[in-house]
This record gives structure tokens, sequence and C-alpha cells, in this order.
């Protein structure tokens, strides 16, 4: 039946999408600080090897799930440490941690490789479950699945309507404002850096351990730069971070299900899609081409649509703060 | 701020690579490995033989042309990640001539090396303009472009340019003997290319330190607005270091397909682009530090698959080691920085 099957993809697609949450809001909130922690790809990597590492060897879902968070909050204290302490630039810290952890992932990942090992048990939420349409896409997952929901409100609810968020907002926009109400800039900034890359840790503990089980050679290659891409697209705003998430999330999903159907279109198209369509999408996010749109539509609609689609980054992104 | 003795001034400066070895040190007692047999293998993998030695040079080729190519992104301010799309599409264009055109070596070679150095280059204009006329960050153009240059790779291989008896992951049929560049007797050192390598950062060098067009892209590069202001046309220029850059990285996949392999393989770049930008980085961004560090990277890449032969180890310890010693080389220079200010 079609409306069934239409459920199940739709269903696959949010537990496909869950480690591109975690990891799109992490950076968000980092980002929101006013920190790039340009070194996704290879946190996930190395992360998402320890998480199943150390639950393979620990028989323990729950101490991969932590070391694969410490694995990735201790990369993303390096790029603190080196950007805010010792002042070097954040992209190159970044990106030398992006090969770097890919790397040192494929060497001490290689005895994991292709080997059958744990996974995160299905659990769906009983009664819940029952409600048509919406049980079965919303709550016949497994743990990590209920959590990234309960973290994408939490995102929201935290950065938009809490104090703690204003100060993080504050430190992101203006620094020297935030400093002269006495908000440590740099404590913050550490902080949510630090938090960000342990959700980096755990969207890499969601792939092997629930998406794409198991290790191997570069398991993830690519993701990381599709998490990163998807905070520009979502304006870093967290429901849109999470919406973004699972447009990436679906149109993978509809890729591996459209590759039999069209046998002569070549599989690399289908691999390359992603990637074509995150430069599209980022080209239509930051590009005069929104606005030209825009200017297009009708006055009123346009005021509706501007509020949603105009996002710019945080002030002083990337950019050292220096109390003096 | 006091003057440090020049012992002082040695050991800051080894200290990356010395930092770097006890940290593969570590992931190595990881691992169980033996450390220093490792480190061993490497070396004499890199340096036991004339042949190993001629394997070196030919990695260090498409290593300098792509940091010679990188100086001039950088020197604009961008983070042409893109490098290795370049690259691959430099091999892409190269093939196709090699494959498609009939001619003696005399006409072809040149051909196939401009054929390298215009696919490259409008490799570089793609990614240039998306990122004047599209504003979107260099950063994620280069990369996703990247991807694309795989997968179009891959469907050429498997495609259009597969062998007559089936395609494999080794490649297209080998290249026509006329399309072969010229090695030294019977080793797989070839001059044309060493020389074309030389010379792309010698001239690299000379532009940025002494042309007009080097001061208009650092003044680009120190500050966009203020040089558009000065009459800068600033997109231009973004998008002109783009394609010189990619000149250079499309010359070193030419090379890759008509010096090294003589035939197109899936993983034509080899991923030298990602290491070019490690080895700019590593050299502080100056062109005269950039050979030295070329030499370092290529005795590396070449000496580390000796750990899948000899320690059934991941040959992967060989990046840790490149992009280990960039780490550690940021973070000491921001502790000397830091230092010398209290």
């Amino acid at each position: 039946m079609a409306p069934t099957l239409l459920v199940q993809t739709i269903s696959s697609v949010v537990a496909a999408s869950t480690p591109l949450v975690f990891a799109g809001l992490g950076e968000t909130l980092t980002e929101k600080a006013g920190v790039t922690n340009l070194s996704l790809d290879g946190t996930i990597l190395l992360s998402a090897m320890t998480a199943f590492a150390v639950a393979y060897l620990s028989g323990s879902l729950l101490l991969g799930i932590l070391a694969a968070m410490l694995v990735g909050a201790l990369i993303a204290l390096l790029v603190a440490w080196g950007s805010i302490a010792l002042k070097q630039n954040q992209v190159a810290i970044g990106f030398v941690l992006t090969l770097l952890c890919a790397d040192l992932s494929s060497f001490l990942g290689r005895p994991f490789v292709r080997i059958p090992g744990p996974s995160v048990p299905h659990l769906p939420i009983p009664g819940l479950v029952a409600i048509p349409v919406v049980g079965p896409i919303l709550f016949n997952h497994n743990l990590l699945v209920y959590l990234s929901f309960a973290l994408a409100i939490g995102v929201w609810l935290w950065i938009g309507h809490t104090r703690q968020g204003l100060v993080l907002r504050s430190v992101g926009e203006r620094p020297e404002s935030a400093y002269a109400r006495g908000v440590n800039v740099h404590r913050t900034r550490y902080l949510y850096t630090l938090l960000g890359g342990a959700l980096v840790g755990l969207a890499g503990a969601t792939y092997s351990l629930s998406v794409k089980l198991g290790w191997s050679h570069r398991h993830t290659a690519g993701e990381g730069w599709i998490a990163l891409a998807i905070v520009i697209f979502g304006g870093w705003s967290p429901w849109r971070v999470v919406l973004g998430a699972y447009f990436f999330g679906a149109l993978k999903s509809l890729g591996s299900l459209m590759q039999p159907a069209f046998p002569d279109v070549p599989t690399q198209v289908f691999q390359a899609a992603p990637f074509a369509l995150m430069i599209v999408v980022l080209v239509l996010a930051s590009g005069d081409l929104k606005e030209r749109l825009l200017a297009l539509m009708h006055p009123r609609m346009r005021r509706l649509l501007s509020g949603m689609v105009r996002a710019g980054p945080p002030a002083a992104l990337g950019k050292p703060f220096e109390p003096d | 701020m006091k003057a440090r003795s020049p012992a002082l001034q040695v050991l800051l400066g080894v200290a990356p690579i010395l930092l770097t070895l006890v940290a593969a040190t570590a992931i190595l007692l990881v691992a169980g490995a033996n450390p220093l047999a490792a480190f061993g293998q490497i070396i004499s993998g890199a340096f036991e033989s004339p042949r190993k030695l001629a394997d070196v040079a030919m990695a260090m080729v498409p290593l300098l042309l792509c940091a010679a190519g990188m100086l001039v992104t950088f020197a604009a301010g961008l983070w042409n990640i893109g490098v290795e799309g370049q690259v691959v599409a430099g091999a892409l264009a190269t093939t196709w001539v090699a494959l498609r055109l009939n001619a003696p070596a005399a006409v072809l070679l040149p051909l196939t090396v401009l054929a390298g150095m215009a696919g490259g280059a409008l490799w570089g204009l793609l990614i240039g303009l998306i990122r004047t006329k599209g504003k979107v960050n260099e950063i994620f153009a280069g990369l996703g472009l990247n991807y694309v240059s795989m997968a179009l790779t891959n469907y050429l291989i498997f495609g259009p340019w597969k062998p007559p008896d089936g395609a494999t992951m080794s490649g297209t049929d080998p290249f026509p003997r006329a399309a072969w560049m010229p090695v030294i007797g019977t080793s797989r050192a070839s001059l044309p290319a060493i020389l074309l390598a030389v010379a792309g950062i010698v001239v690299i060098w000379w532009l940025l330190r002494d042309s007009q067009w080097g001061l208009r892209l650092k003044a680009v590069g120190q500050n966009e607005n203020a040089a558009y202001r000065l009459g800068i046309r600033t997109s231009r220029e973004i998008v002109l270091a783009f394609m010189v850059c990619g000149m250079l990285a499309g010359l070193a996949g030419s090379l890759q397909t008509t010096a090294v392999y003589r035939r197109l393989i899936p993983s034509i770049s080899g991923g030298y682009g990602y290491m070019a930008q490690l080895v700019v980085l590593l050299s502080g961004l100056r062109a005269q530090a950039v050979p030295l560090v070329v030499l370092f990277f290529a005795a590396i890449q070449v000496g580390s698959p000796r750990l899948e032969l000899r320690m059934y180890l991941d040959s992967s310890l060989g990046g840790v080691l490149q992009a280990g010693t960039v780490l550690f080389f940021l973070l000491v220079r921001g502790l000397r920085q830091r230092l010398s200010k209290e």
C-alpha cells in the first residue's frame, strides 16, 4: 500500500537524519558563541570509530557514546584553545584537525573494520506508536532519535528564550558589550565550543551505533561538511538547522530509493548530488539571488518571508576578542 | 621582550616535530606496535634505494605545484580547499587529450600539459565565480566541487572512458606511448615533470615578491574592502587567483596521469591537494620554506605504505604525522607569541 510505504520512508529519513541534527545543533551552539569549529568531518569520523570500538570492547553502549562525546569535546577544546588562548587562525586549526582526525580514525580503527558489533536497540514508545501516521514516523525509533527531538526543542528554547541564551548570543554578536556587562566572554566561548563538540561526537556515535552500523575506512566522510553547510543554510537558527538536517537526510534517502528506478543514471551522480546541492543551497541562502527573488514578491509576502529566510552569521563569528 | 638564546630558538623550531613524534609514539603504543620499528620503516621506505628516492622526487612534484598555487590564493586571503578538485580537473582534461588525439609525442605532450592547466584553471574559475557571484564561502564551494570531481572521474572511468574489456578500479587503459612523459633511464623519475614543478614554485615566489600583481593580491588578502576602495577590482583578482592556482594544480594532475600512472585512475589526485594545504601552513605561507616542507611530506608519503607491507599497520599513520606536525606548529607558534608578550 502506497501510503504505508510513504510513512515508512519518512520514518527512515527521520532516523537517518539524526546524526546531522546532533552535529548541526552542536555547531550552531558553537558558532552562536562566535567560534567556528571547522573540524566536524574529522571529528565525526574519529568519534564514530571511538563509539564503535569502545562499545565493542566494553560491551556497553553508554560507554561508547560517552567516549565519542568526550573525543568530540577534546577536539573542540583544541580548536578553542588554539584560537582563543593562542590566537591562531580558527580555520587553519579546524582544517588541520579535520585531516588529522580522519587519518587517526583510519589508523586506530583498522582492527574494527567490518566486524559485527553492538547497536542501539529499537524502542517503539508504547501507546504513541499506535497513533496513525505520526506514530510510526516519530515514535518508532531508538533512544538516540528521541534524544535528538528533545535536544532540538531544548536548544531552540535555550538560545531563544532563556537568559543564558541571551548571554550566548551577546558573546557571538557583540563580545565588547557582553564583556562590559560582566560576561566572561572567553569562558562562555570555551563552554559552548566544548558543548558543541560533544554533540558532534554524539553525531559520530549515532552513525556507528544506529544509522550506519559498524566501522569502515572513511565511514562517514563528507557528513561533517554537510553539517557545517546546514548551519549556514539554516541561518544559525536552531529550528531551521533541524529542518536542513532532515532536508539533506531526505535527499540522501531519495537518492538511494531512486537509484534502482533509474538504472541509466550512473551511481556517481547520486553520490555527488548532496554536495552539488550543498553548493546550490548555499548560493540560494547567501547570494543576491534570494534578494532578487524576494524583490519579485508582493510586499506583504516579502515581509513575511524575509524574516524567515534572511539571517546572517553572528557578527563576531571567527573574530578573536581581546578584553582591555 | 628578551632576546632568546640561539639554542632555545632551534629547540622551538624543532618542537613541532618532536611533539608529533611523542604523540605518534603514544598512538603506536595504543595500536600495539613498536614505535621505533614503525618510524624506521617509514624512513627506510623513503630513502633506502635510488628507486625510492625517485619516488620521493615524483611525490614532490604535485606537492610543489599545488603549494605554489595555494601561495597565490593564500596571498589573496582565500582558503582554497578546492585544490583537490583542480588537480582532478587537470587530470581529466589531460586524459581526454591523451586518449582522443593521435599525434607524435612532440605535439601530444605539450598539449597534455596545456590541457591540464586549462582544466584546472576552469575548475578554479568555477570556484571563483561561486565565491564572487554566488557569495558562497570558498571553503564550501571548493569542498563541494571536490566531491563532484571525484564522482565525475568515476563516472568517466566506468562510463565513456572504460577499457574495451570492462571497467575496473585500476582505471582507464594506459595512454598511448606518445603521451608518456619521458623518464630518466629505467627509473620512475621524470625530468620534465620535476623541472615544471621547480619552475612553478620559482615563478610564483618571484611574482608574489616582485610583481604589481603580487602586491594587488596581498592588498586584497589583507583587507578586501580597503583594496576595493583603492581601486582594485577585487572580484576579478579573486577569480584570477583561483584560476592561477587551478592552472598549477591542474598541471599537477596532468603530470600524475602522464608521468606517474600513464592512465587515469579513480583516486588520481592522491590527496595531494589537501596535503599541499598543510605544506603551505607549515611553511608559514613563505615560498622559500616550501621545498623543505615538501621534501618532508613526500618522504612520509612514500615511506608510510611500508607500514602495511611489513607491520600490518594502516599507512594513514603518514597522514597523522603530517597533520600532527602542522597542528603542533600552529600551537607552538601561538605559545611563543604568548610567551614573548609576557
